[in-house]
């Protein structure tokens, strides 16, 4: 059955709402079993938790500036980069955002990626591969993409994605000392029981699980927003064709963008260490979904040439 | 107890009227912000004519035919009054630009000015922003339609004579495709 823009894009947020959920439901778990068998000095932890939260806010703060820090991009000469300051404007006319700083970075490889907290403080990044090998269409698919991360939200909601990561292993390693430093105390204390012995396991199997669950969960999300700004930006052009054309061509790149690295790329379009190229299958631990995945969801949007009956 | 629980459901009650109408005034007050936002970039455009209009001449000063329709579809459209005849200006208005450009078409050293690609890549990009202002312009008027209608804003919206907004809609007459000629 075609789907239609608006299928996507609920089926999209959706997933990533039940994603979020499981991920508190777990930290609740941890966080629950914590509470139960742990006695004594709070203190230190919720001091580490608070650090955890504050890291997590400054990173979400200045998640522009290091991003186009790391990745080496310099503001955008208006009247060198006409096409593209033209492109962003127009997409950020249809999003009704206000229009994002603009950036270039020196780089063959075709990439792009938005950061900024919220659409009045966003930032969009291009290669200067991307603009010389992509035309107005493919090139305004992009920035499609790239604005709908910014009005998605999409930053914020790896920020919040990031500190539950971190609460998780947080309590799951503040158990597991006390699992390690305290096997006498627990004898000491009423009999403890068959009760205290299932949420023993189950502790230790939350235990070596966690930290899995984490990385598995945060990719999962983050995958999910992909496909959702994938769909969101067709959306926006009302025009499915270009961001899949554009796609299609970063498919069939091979190199790997110089300032690849581990922690800013999942705000690129394609993972620019070229993992997702060539995948048939969504790798789990993926930050983006395979680009064929991505482009035969465009596509499935698209009335064909011969005017098709709607499904 | 009766009391507390009527005081409660009270409270409850005027605190949704109160929110409900105000995302009515701030889901109208989008619809007009778009509306004026339409205007900026034909301004924009209109701006944009007397440069790309001189530049051609510069190469193809003969071509008096097209330079007086298009100073008279400008003109037209700066002067027009009310939605519905800006709107078939500025259609009008589009359709001897893009004569304008098939023109050119035919003068290789006009396509290789510097000048005259700038000009043609910022009109097609004002032809693009005015396109998706209107489109912008018609998701506002949507969620504002369908907020005035829906349960159970639709008694909030009754009782303050909230109105259904009208969607930009091309002119009938304007829908057929432009007939690029290059006659001379």
């Amino acid at each position: 059955m075609r789907a239609t823009f608006y299928d996507l894009i609920n089926r999209n947020k959706w997933k990533t709402f039940l994603f979020i959920v499981v991920f508190s439901l777990i930290l609740a778990a941890v966080g629950y079993l914590l509470a139960s068998v742990f006695r004594w000095g709070t203190g230190s932890y919720v001091l580490f938790g608070l650090f955890i939260i504050f890291y997590n806010l400054v990173l979400y703060f200045n998640s522009d500036k290091i991003a186009l820090l790391v990745s080496g991009a310099r503001p955008a000469d208006p009247h060198e980069f006409q096409r593209l300051h033209n492109v962003v404007e127009e997409v950020a006319i249809a999003g009704g955002i206000p229009k994002p700083r603009v950036y270039v970075i020196d780089d063959p490889a075709p990439n792009a990626f938005a950061t900024g907290r919220n659409p009045k403080h966003a930032t969009l990044a291009a290669t200067t591969g991307l603009l010389s090998l992509m035309n107005r269409d493919e090139l305004q698919g992009v920035i499609a993409h790239e604005i709908s991360h910014i009005r998605n939200y999409d930053i914020l909601l790896m920020t919040i994605v990031g500190i539950i990561g971190g609460l998780i292993i947080l309590f799951r390693d503040v158990f597991l000392r006390w699992m390690w430093f305290a096997p006498r105390r627990r004898n000491d204390r009423e009999g403890g029981g068959p009760a205290q012995l299932v949420l023993l396991l189950v502790g230790i199997a939350l235990a070596i699980i966690a930290p899995i669950l984490v990385v598995l969960i945060r990719a999962a999300i983050s995958r999910e927003r992909e496909y959702l700004a994938d769909a969101s930006g067709a959306y926006l052009l009302r025009y499915p064709g270009g961001l899949a054309g554009a796609l299609e061509k970063l498919g069939a790149y091979s190199g790997k963008l110089r300032t690849a690295n581990g922690a800013t790329a999942h705000l690129f379009i394609a993972n620019p260490f070229g993992k997702d190229r060539g995948a048939v299958r969504s790798n789990l631990l993926a930050t983006h979904p395979p680009i064929e995945l991505r482009v035969r969801r465009l596509r499935s949007l698209e009335i064909p040439a011969d005017g098709g009956k709607p499904a | 107890m009766i009391g507390w629980i009527i005081l409660i459901v009270v409270a409850v009650l005027v605190v949704a009227f109160i929110g409900i109408y105000n995302s009515l005034i701030v889901i109208r007050n989008r619809v007009r912000n778009a509306w004026a936002q339409i205007d900026v970039q034909l301004k924009r455009r209109y701006d944009l004519i007397p440069n790309l209009v001189e530049t051609v001449k510069g190469y193809a000063a003969h071509e008096r035919e097209i330079f007086e329709k298009i100073a008279e579809a400008r003109s037209l459209a700066v002067n027009a009054k009310g939605a519905a005849d800006v709107a078939k200006a500025n259609n009008v208005l589009s359709d001897t630009l893009k004569t304008l450009f098939a023109v050119a078409e035919a003068y290789p050293d006009l396509k290789a000015n510097q000048n005259f690609l700038a000009l043609q890549e910022e009109l097609s990009g004002t032809e693009n922003k005015i396109a998706f202002s209107r489109q912008f312009y018609n998701d506002m008027v949507m969620a504002y339609n369908t907020g005035i209608e829906v349960f159970p804003r639709n008694i909030v919206a009754g009782m303050f004579n909230f109105k259904e907004e009208q969607l930009y809609q091309v002119p009938t007459a304007e829908k057929e495709a432009p007939k690029v000629s290059f006659a001379r």
